[in-house]
């Protein structure tokens, strides 16, 4: 399969949102085309080629080389294709996205895959806060789709979000599925305090104990059959030393809650 | 035509259209899979009362199985497409759903799929959690043990039933372990399954009958205590008993290829004469000549 690739030249201290940088909007362009599409330097309107290098005609397959830690909004309503980012991205990766898959070999900063319904993202690395979250003052966060984060993640993981599978193969701060509507959340490390404020439905399942607000009940130590879909998945993308026979086949400790809200949600913690 | 010194008539076996399914059947151990495949596929024999024709195809080992356990895979087939979704809930329900550490999944990718699991799930007194991976839509249903899983959707095909093959013996006996190595042979093929007891039919009917209220009756040409008595007796003098195998599938050619290991496998093991059932080609769909097949 033939790739474009786009080398950062320029490094920038101002935010560069680059939603342009998607195989939506640069399959069938050619160098010089890419290299006209706008993107925003703070704001200032400025062009792809202000700042990447391009080399070859635009397909759905695109490669970044570069720390792009300071560049936003890459794959932005992505809905097919995948982008390769070789080193840090910023903000607001994937949001949007439907489809395609984009995979990010070093960390992510906050807001990984807003507004998502589809598709997956993977970041190698650690990632910010708000992964996978609704922002602020919407009342749903992603409604699909798979995003994996191998290393940690901070505060908010999940908040709303409504469908959709979000892994951490790490550690997640506070607030861990707050507020969520359905969907699932799978961290393999340690959760932070408040896990599932809120929650009206979903599962969050964490291969460590937790502490549990006192709004979430215990209901009974069981093998749920369905967390083997999940971890049979996982492990074929990615996770395999992290999911073990234990994993699959344990026991898990079932509370439900939130009890503030509908108290259809669950957090299942590996029973010792 | 002969095979070792069996003969083989020239004849066709007649088969009819149905609507076919294949659920997998997952349990902790193999003998609890193996019961909710028994129990769902129990009192499935024939569409004439039963409505439904249904038996296990196989069993699958568990790393084949959707969530690595032991497996089973049981293909039911009716009439219409009208009808299995019914049967499939009253049957996953009935007899999966009931049974200890059980789980059903679709065994087969169509584009026509039948909603079972999204039904069967309103057992959960909306409890009950869906979980959509990778595509697949799954209900968790609470149950007394913890929980049931079970796909949202099955899919459904057009399938193949009524291939069917008719051996002769010269005593019970042997007729039967002739008509025991074919279906023996027959339910090898993928895709194939025998509905009747260890697939072998001794009591063959035909359409009509002497009593108006009946649909079908004894295949009388066919009962050695008749064949004095029968105008129409198709027995030879040196045979003493017969028996049917009904062979459905998901396609015509695993039904061929089914119908022509059972040709093989019976001649093998001594059968006097296989035959087949027809209506004169008027009603069904298919027909499979024997000596095409045998060939």
């Amino acid at each position: 399969m033939s790739v474009t690739l786009l080398q950062l030249h320029t490094q920038t201290e101002v935010p560069l949102e680059a939603e342009a940088i998607s195989p939506a909007r640069l399959s069938g362009l050619s160098e010089s085309g890419i290299e006209h599409q706008q993107v925003m330097h703070g704001n200032v309107k400025a062009k792809i080629g202000d700042f990447f290098k391009v080399t070859g005609k635009g397909n759905s397959n695109l490669h970044l080389e570069g720390d792009m830690s300071n560049i936003k909004m890459i794959g932005a309503g992505m809905s097919q294709g995948k982008i390769t980012i070789e080193g840090d991205v910023g903000m607001h990766v994937g949001i949007g996205m439907s489809g395609g898959e984009i995979l990010v070999k070093g960390n992510s900063s906050d807001w990984v895959g807003p507004e998502m319904s589809g598709g997956r993202i993977t970041i190698m690395g650690n990632a910010g806060h708000m992964v996978g979250s609704a922002f602020r003052g919407q009342p749903i966060g992603i409604q699909g789709g798979e995003i994996f984060i191998h290393g940690d993640a901070k505060n908010e993981i999940g908040n709303s979000m409504r469908r959709g599978l979000i892994a951490i193969g790490g550690n997640t701060g506070d607030f861990t599925g707050v507020n969520m509507l359905a969907g699932t959340i799978i961290v393999v490390g340690e959760m932070g305090i408040r896990t599932g404020a809120g929650m009206k439905r979903g599962t969050i399942v964490s291969f460590q104990d937790a502490p549990m607000l006192p709004s979430f009940e215990y209901s009974c130590t069981y093998h749920p059959l369905f967390l083997r879909f999940y971890l049979l998945r996982l492990q074929e993308n990615g996770f395999q030393r992290k999911i073990q026979d234990k994993h699959l086949n344990g026991k898990y400790k079932r509370y439900s809650g939130d009890g503030i809200e509908l108290n259809r949600g669950e957090v299942l913690l590996l029973s010792r | 035509m002969r095979i070792n010194k069996t003969e083989i008539v020239d004849t066709f076996a007649e088969a009819f259209e149905m609507c076919g399914a294949r659920v997998i059947i997952t349990a902790d151990t193999k003998q609890w899979a193996r019961a909710a495949a028994a129990s769902m596929t129990g009192f499935a024999t024939s569409v004439i009362r039963c409505k439904l024709e249904a038996a296990v195809e196989c069993e699958i080992p568990e790393e084949d199985t959707p969530d690595r356990r032991p497996g089973i895979s049981v293909l039911l087939f009716t009439m219409s497409s009208k009808t299995i979704t019914g049967q499939l809930i009253d049957r996953i329900g009935q007899c999966v759903m009931t049974c200890p550490t059980t789980a059903c999944y679709n065994g087969l990718e169509s584009d026509k799929t039948v909603v079972v699991g999204g039904k069967l799930r309103f057992f959960g007194d909306s409890y009950q959690i869906s979980k959509l991976i990778n595509g697949r839509k799954l209900w968790r249903i609470p149950v007394m043990e913890g929980e049931f899983l079970v796909d949202d959707s099955f899919g459904i095909q057009p399938a193949v039933g009524g291939g069917n093959l008719i051996i002769f013996g010269s005593s019970k006996n042997l007729a039967l372990r002739a008509a025991t190595a074919a279906a023996n042979a027959m339910r090898e093929v993928a895709g194939v399954f025998l509905p009747f007891p260890q697939g072998v039919v001794r009591s063959g009917s035909k359409i009509g009958s002497h009593y108006k209220a009946l649909i079908a009756s004894t295949n009388v040409p066919y009962c050695p205590t008749l064949r004095s008595i029968s105008p129409n007796t198709v027995i030879p003098e040196n045979v003493e008993a017969i028996y049917e195998i009904v062979a459905d599938g998901l396609n015509e050619g695993v039904v061929q290829e089914a119908m022509r290991r059972g040709i093989h496998a019976a001649a093998e093991k001594g059968a006097v004469m296989v035959s087949a059932g027809n209506y004169g080609g008027e009603l069904g769909k298919y027909k499979f000549y024997l000596h095409e097949i045998a060939k």
